[in-house]
């Protein structure tokens, strides 16, 4: 089992990530923003994450870290 | 639970440092710089590089990365790097540049320093528009492209063509290695970190100039999602500039 962790302030909410996630594990979450305004990602945990980390690789803001 | 410790799978390269980067949604800047620290840190370099920078989005980069930068006027980066290069021989000189200033005003800089063969790297940043100045046309713009200075798109028969920096640079003979790659999907960044780290191998093992064209999105003076500006990299940009590694040593 996988499991990302997403580092706010860094997120700016592209979405790649959310592209990029075969387990459709990451979404935007429109309730929560960052000090800048940016709606960011969202990690949602239902073990069905196998932290390929793929999310992290297309990441233009270096924002996620993955673990397994 | 499971007994087996949890392992960090994808981590911040070392030389990164915490900064948040400036650059707006779905920009590539800093995927760049991303694949420029893990270059930096598998060849370990973090203490014997200079990082010389040219004006444009990327400007900041002495913000993001814990090496030694050097802030070069418009389009110079090649002709300063070729000069700390020579200076000092051991260090590792890199230059971090975009299309408005490589394949505009640094046009001369650029050709000469491959011309020479200095013993340098090239990070070229192509969007197809001058960024940080507010998305006028540039060289590399492509045509039929809406830009501020071109509102009903770029002509080629007012404003010429897009001009293709990798292949130019390839030919040239102090050229050890040219490439052109691409930031749009999962198997084209792939390719640019191993791209990348072959234009810093060309440095570490004295084979001569080595550049990598990377292209990327600019969603901002594009006037497109992020989402949109990835697909119009596949559908435009990568047809008029073809991805490949156009000279390798």
């Amino acid at each position: 089992m996988g499991r990302v962790t997403v580092k706010e302030e860094r997120c700016k909410g592209c979405g790649y990530c959310i592209e990029a996630c075969s387990s459709a594990n990451l979404y935007l979450d429109r309730d929560k923003r960052n000090k800048s305004g940016y709606s960011v990602a969202s990690f949602k945990d239902d073990e069905q994450c196998s932290g390929c980390a793929l999310c992290a690789e297309v990441c233009p803001d270096v924002a996620l870290e993955v673990y397994r | 639970m499971s007994a087996i410790a949890e392992k960090k799978v994808f981590s911040t390269p070392q030389v990164l440092k915490d900064n948040v980067y400036h650059f707006c949604p779905g920009c590539h800047h800093g995927l760049v710089h991303r694949l420029a620290a893990e270059a930096l840190d598998d060849y370990n370099l973090a203490t014997s590089a200079v990082g010389v920078i040219g004006v444009g989005c990327g400007v900041f980069l002495y913000d993001y990365l814990a090496i030694d930068c050097c802030e070069a006027p418009h389009g110079r980066a090649p002709a300063v790097a070729a000069g700390i290069k020579r200076t000092n021989p051991g260090a590792f000189v890199f230059t971090y540049q975009g299309d408005g200033d490589l394949a505009a005003i640094g046009t001369s800089e650029i050709i000469h320093a491959a011309n020479r063969g200095e013993q340098i790297t090239v990070i070229f940043v192509n969007n197809s528009v001058y960024g940080m100045t507010g998305g006028q046309m540039a060289p590399t713009t492509l045509p039929g492209q809406k830009t501020t200075t071109t509102p009903a798109g770029r002509s080629p028969l007012n404003d010429g063509h897009p001009v293709n920096m990798a292949e130019i640079i390839a030919i040239l003979p102090g050229t050890a290695y040219s490439a052109r790659v691409s930031c749009h999907n999962l198997k084209g960044i792939r390719t640019a970190r191993k791209a990348m780290h072959r234009a810093f191998q060309a440095q570490v093992e004295k084979r001569g100039f080595a550049l990598i064209e990377l292209l990327s999105a600019c969603p901002t003076n594009w006037r497109m999602t992020p989402q949109q500006s990835l697909q119009r990299m596949e559908d435009e940009m990568i047809p008029a500039y073809p991805l490949g590694t156009y000279k390798d040593f």
